[in-house]
């Protein structure tokens, strides 16, 4: 499979993180090329989640740099980061539970609306049209990802891989440049992760998102993405494609603990 | 059989998002509501007008501001009798300091000052969450009566702080009857119950509700927090401040500062617990189970004590009070947190199917 | 200078009669992540129940104390049963909310049971300035204080030490650390949960007997509890030596208030001077003085 892979897109430099005396990372770099998938792996507490939590801003580094289109960070603010067209899921889901699927897939689409409290109070005229307007556009993710009959379902009430497609949705609802999946497959049976890479590939492919998927599953990693980056213990120890990754002699000590 | 939604078929975005997208639900509105601008003015008496309806939507109204505030924005209060006692106190002011201003007016106004007030005891809301928020709203609880009975000039220098409203006239029409007043206080509350509904199924409610579920996730996906809790403490105290100016103008005629009460507060929590937390008509389901429990209350131990030839003790209505309103919440809070509107709900699902179960 | 020592010093003291009621929410929130708004219910149903059955009963100090600390247990395993037991997992606020409820239930079933009448309360302890120190430092300091906080002082040494030597404190630390875990390595966390409430039980009956005995037992007895919850902003939810510190500060601050600040704008202002302060503090240390800052996990 050949990809013609843009510019980077996202690049992140020398980040390091510590929480108190406890390093999550440690001098990290790389960097994400527009419509390419890369996939970050490791041992658990390897410092995958932290990263992705340090490109949106949830944590902010102590050290380091985060550059999105052309432009650098000292620190990214969550919603900035969604404002600049990062997206993301969740390791353990971090749906709505209150609210139904439809409602979900729509706070992704807050970004985008316009109308203020008081039309919004009116509920007539241009707001009813914007509310239209963007529930058309959720329908389609909705379409996409296969999710229709549950759409007026309280999320709660969702079996645990439709919950995690659900906030996929809500990710994609937000139409992001850049979409962050933490662990998308994770507790998934076999049928499922086949679901959710297809869903993932298809994304990529249809809408030209650019995807950074921190993965467990070694097959579904080798299988769908452009690129792998591994860190283990808070640094890069691997930074190449799949072949490349597979024949890493760090990365195979890494997961397979070598003799001393 | 009566109840089928069967057959009805939504053809366009617009229909599947109308208020009552059931054909059997708007109907049921339209009578219910015809029976309330109707058919109550016709045949109820004063007593229930004065004692039971307009505190029951004066109530519903508080109700609803909290609600907004606790139910879908997730920020618990306890400080909302003081943001009545805000509004109650801002129309007072605005109708004897600024002559021949219409009435509703200084209503709109009074929820707008305490929509402020709402918005300055809203700020900690965005350091600190959960009960530590509450406690924090209990600092407005305490502060604001203190400051109104202080200050005088609030009252118009009378003593302790007491305010006696003045008539309520529209475009040259008094509301002076229990009958008048009451429709006047159920036509302000129909439009903001109907604003509340709204802004619960657009996008700042979907703001609020997100927050409330989760804030992380909704701050990731471009909700900004700070902004949609002040917006909440805002509507919440905006509603919240127009019910304290009804609640002087149209129910008591005069209040003090210190009738804005703890207690006061706490009454209109358990109106959200007990009627559904997150709910707009648990609101009103709320407001109507708490206004009415005491009044039934009282005729029963004083009608069971009768019975008996049992001469009660003083205050034993008002404990029996206590421990009926504790008992319940504890109730609601363990086997129906959705409270009363949940019921509803459940009762309709099951008329859906209704006789054929299957 | 001598009189602001005194005002600093009978603060002080006064705050450890806060700290005594703060020590009870303390305890319970330690051990089952409860904020119980229920203390002040608590702390006024032991005082009733101990001059209630006093009054009835004509009992002595100690079998009366041994009355209404019956009642406070019963009435903390009543509780963790009936109440908390099925709202195990639910969120904060909503067992925020049913210890309101509970705490009306409390107020209400008290006063049902031993009527509405304000109770004297004698400890045999005179609410009056101990002359030694009157005479030597010129200071009024009373004796009452000095005691409560002596009572309250031993009170916190014996809670410590429970928790730290005994078996049922470990387990107790267990379980304010991770329920879950606690409750894989054997740990009966029902058991535990009982013993806490039956121990803030404990807490608000020598509360009670406290407060009763200062002002007498009667309703106002409830707001106490509304004066301890600055105290726990202010020293973080979850610790005993926050709850002291706390309670130092807030009586001190009150104190000084009343003195200093109130009487230029003529008063009232203690009603909320605490939970002003306490906000303050909060806008710069939302975590309370000992509390640990919150990392989210996502």
């Amino acid at each position: 499979m050949t990809r013609i892979l843009g510019e980077p897109i996202l690049s992140v430099d020398n980040i390091s993180l510590a929480f108190g005396g406890v390093k999550a990372l440690a001098n990290v770099s790389f960097h994400v090329r527009e419509h390419e998938i890369l996939a970050i792996i490791g041992p658990n507490g390897a410092g995958k989640s932290s990263m992705l939590n340090v490109i949106n801003g949830v944590y902010r580094p102590q050290v380091g740099e985060i550059r999105f289109r052309d432009r650098a960070w000292k620190r990214m603010v969550p919603y900035e980061a969604a404002r600049l067209g990062i997206a993301r899921t969740f390791q353990n889901i971090a749906l709505f539970k209150g609210m139904s699927v439809l409602d979900n897939i729509m706070t992704g689409r807050n970004l985008k609306m316009r109308s203020g409290l008081i039309r919004q109070a009116l509920y007539w005229g241009p707001n009813l049209r914007e509310e239209i307007e963007h529930r058309e556009k959720v329908e389609h993710i909705i379409d996409f990802l296969q999710i229709e009959h549950v759409r007026k379902t309280p999320v709660g009430r969702l079996p645990y891989g439709l919950q995690k497609r659900v906030e996929l949705a809500r990710a994609l609802a937000a139409e992001p440049t850049l979409l962050l999946l933490d662990e998308p497959m994770a507790g998934m049976n076999v049928e499922e992760k086949q679901d959710m890479s297809r869903f993932v590939l298809d994304v990529n492919e249809e809408f030209g998102t650019t995807i950074v998927l921190i993965e467990h599953d070694m097959g579904v990693v080798m299988d769908i993405s452009d690129r792998v980056v591994v860190l283990d213990y808070g640094r890069k120890i691997g930074d190449g494609t799949p072949d490349e990754i597979r024949a890493n002699p760090e990365v195979i000590a890494a997961y397979l603990g070598v003799a001393h | 059989m009566l109840y089928r939604e069967a057959g009805q078929f939504k053809s366009s975005y617009a229909e599947d998002q109308a208020l009552f997208p059931i054909r059997q639900d708007r109907y049921g509105m339209l009578v219910l509501l015809a029976i309330a601008f109707v058919g109550v003015p016709l045949f109820a008496s004063d007593y229930w007008l004065t004692a039971i309806l307009v505190p029951f939507l004066v109530f519903s109204l508080a109700a609803l501001g909290l609600n907004i505030l606790t139910g879908y924005a997730g920020q618990l209060s306890l400080g909302t009798a003081a943001f009545m006692a805000v509004g109650a106190f801002a129309a007072y002011n605005f109708e004897l300091r600024v002559p021949g201003l219409p009435v509703l007016v200084s209503f709109v106004l009074a929820g707008l000052v305490a929509a402020l007030v709402g918005i300055a005891f809203g700020l900690p809301s965005l350091r600190i969450r959960g009960f530590y928020l509450a406690v924090a709203t209990l600092a407005a609880q305490f502060f604001i009566p203190w400051l109104l009975v202080k200050v005088s000039w609030f009252s118009n220098y009378s003593a302790s702080g007491v305010i006696t409203t003045q008539p309520i006239e529209i475009l040259g029409f008094v509301f002076d009857s229990p009958t008048r007043k009451y429709l006047l206080v159920l036509a302000i509350v129909c439009v903001l119950a109907l604003a509340a509904k709204n802004l619960v199924r657009s996008s700042i409610g979907r703001a609020w509700m997100a927050v409330r579920d989760m804030d992380v996730a909704a701050e990731v996906i471009g909700i900004r927090i700070v902004r949609a809790k002040l917006i909440a403490f805002a509507v919440s105290s905006f509603y919240c401040g127009i019910a304290g100016a009804l609640y002087a103008y149209a129910y008591l005629g005069s209040v003090e500062p210190d009738g804005f009460n703890l207690d006061l507060s706490f009454r209109i929590l358990f109106m959200i617990i007990i009627g559904g937390v997150g709910s707009i008509l648990g609101s009103f389901l709320g407001a109507a189970f708490i206004t009415v429990l005491p009044i039934f209350l009282d005729v029963l131990l004083t009608d069971g004590a009768h019975l008996f030839n049992l001469s009660l003790p003083a205050g034993v209505t008002s404990m029996a009070q206590l421990v009926v309103f504790g008992g319940l919440i504890i109730f609601f809070l363990i086997v129906e947190p959705h409270g009363l509107a949940r019921l509803w709900q459940i009762a309709k699902e099951k008329l859906r199917l209704w006789p054929f179960p299957h | 200078m001598t009189f602001f020592f005194e005002v600093l010093i009978g603060g002080l003291l006064a705050g450890v009669m806060y700290s005594l009621v703060a020590l009870g929410f303390v305890l319970i929130y330690k051990a089952s992540g409860v904020f119980n708004f229920a203390q002040g219910a608590m702390v006024f149903f032991a005082a009733l129940t101990f001059v209630g059955v006093q009054e009835q009963f004509g009992l002595s100090f100690w079998p009366a104390f041994a009355v209404a600390l019956g009642a406070m247990v019963l009435l903390g395993v009543l509780t963790e049963k009936i109440v908390l037991r099925p709202l195990v997992n639910q969120p904060q606020i909503t067992l925020f909310m049913v210890t309101i409820g509970l705490a009306f239930f409390i107020e209400g079933l008290a006063q049902l049971v031993w009527g509405t009448n304000v109770y004297p309360l004698n400890l045999g302890i005179r609410d009056e300035p101990i002359e030694a120190i009157l005479e030597n430092f010129d200071m009024v300091i009373s004796r009452f204080d000095l005691v409560a906080a002596l009572v309250a002082g031993v009170l916190v040494a014996v809670l410590a030490v429970f928790f730290q030597v005994t078996k049922i404190g470990r387990a107790l630390r267990a379980v304010a650390d991770d329920h879950q875990a606690a409750l894989s390595v054997g740990i009966p966390l029902k058991t535990i949960w009982a013993i806490v409430w039956s121990v803030a039980g404990f807490v608000a009956l020598v509360a009670g007997l406290m407060w009763g005995a200062r002002n007498g037992v009667q309703f106002a007895l409830t707001f106490v509890a509304l004066k301890a919850l600055p105290v726990l902003i202010l020293g973080g939810f979850a610790s005993v030596l926050g709850a002291v510190v706390g309670g130092l500060i807030i009586g001190a601050l009150e104190k000084l208030a009343a003195v200093y600040i109130d009487p230029p704008i003529r008063g009232g202002i203690e009603s909320w001077f605490a939970y002003v302060a306490a906000l303050l503090f909060l806008l710069v240390r939302p975590e309370g003085l000992f509390g640990e800052r919150r990392i989210d996990r996502v």
